[in-house]
């Protein structure tokens, strides 16, 4: 294993109230991040917002907000990249169908998406083990 | 959710005293407001002087108070945003929809 490798693996309630506690636990490891080459407490504040984002398309739309269920959240950390797996027993969707909001139409809904791909490198949804796996990458060095 | 409000000059100041805004509360958020342009209130202030985390349930919440506003003829403006939860309005191109104002008192003189 890579010296510097960190692995958090995760399992929570499919609640809303475990949004700060996943977000945090990103924050914190991010921020610890020296190999990081750019602005440390933005990466974590922005790994706080994709998780938080990728916890809530699973608990709302892809757990139909079932409370019983569990929503499973993996992050693992190499030298290189910052790799987040958000898993969900849903009906799934298509990541690549989600249009960008329209900046001149008001709505309330329809940004979590885009900010997530907005803040990360890489980013995927696809069917895994009869469930869902949203998969989002961050580069950590710009030059490697 | 922990909301403060005060009325000032016939502006109703809702102090968000959150650290976050997310999608566990800002439903909170979006009935206070439009529990108040209901009772007939015209002008709202939402502070975020606290807030230091914000996510798009948040940011709809806010997005949906605005549309209230102006279904009801009147207006809702936003005070003293933290710098990273300003680059989310930047982010999602909000910061162009809504009036943005440093602090409390600035925003007060420009209803």
């Amino acid at each position: 294993m890579d010296r510097k490798e960190i692995e958090v693996d995760i399992k929570v309630p499919n609640q809303t109230r475990y949004l700060s506690l996943i977000g945090r636990i990103g924050e914190d490891i991010a921020k610890e991040l020296d190999r990081f080459d750019g602005d440390r407490d933005m990466l974590a504040y922005h790994i706080n917002l994709v998780l938080t984002e990728a916890m809530v398309n699973a608990i709302k739309h892809a757990n139909a907000n079932d409370p019983d269920k569990m929503v499973h959240v993996y992050i693992n950390i190499t030298d290189q990249d910052l790799l987040i797996r958000v898993f969900d027993d849903g009906q799934g969707f298509n990541i690549n169908s989600i249009p960008p909001p329209d900046f001149d139409q008001l709505e309330d809904r329809g940004r979590g998406i885009f900010i997530i791909k907005q803040l990360m490198d890489t980013v995927k949804y696809e069917k895994i083990n009869g469930g869902n796996m949203l998969e989002m990458t961050k580069c950590l060095r710009f030059y490697p | 959710m922990n909301l403060k409000t005060e009325e000032r000059n016939e502006i109703l100041i809702i102090f968000v005293k959150e650290e976050r805004l997310d999608a566990h509360n800002s439903n909170d958020l979006k009935g206070k407001m439009q529990e108040l342009f209901e009772q007939s209130k015209k002008n709202i202030l939402v502070d975020l002087t606290d807030v230091r985390f914000i996510d798009s349930s948040g940011l709809g919440a806010l997005v949906s108070g605005f549309k209230n506003a102006i279904s009801h003829q009147g207006s809702l403006k936003l005070s003293s945003l933290q710098p990273q939860v300003k680059s989310m309005f930047e982010l999602t191109r909000l910061h162009r929809v809504f009036e943005i104002f440093g602090s409390t008192a600035e925003a007060l003189e420009n209803f």
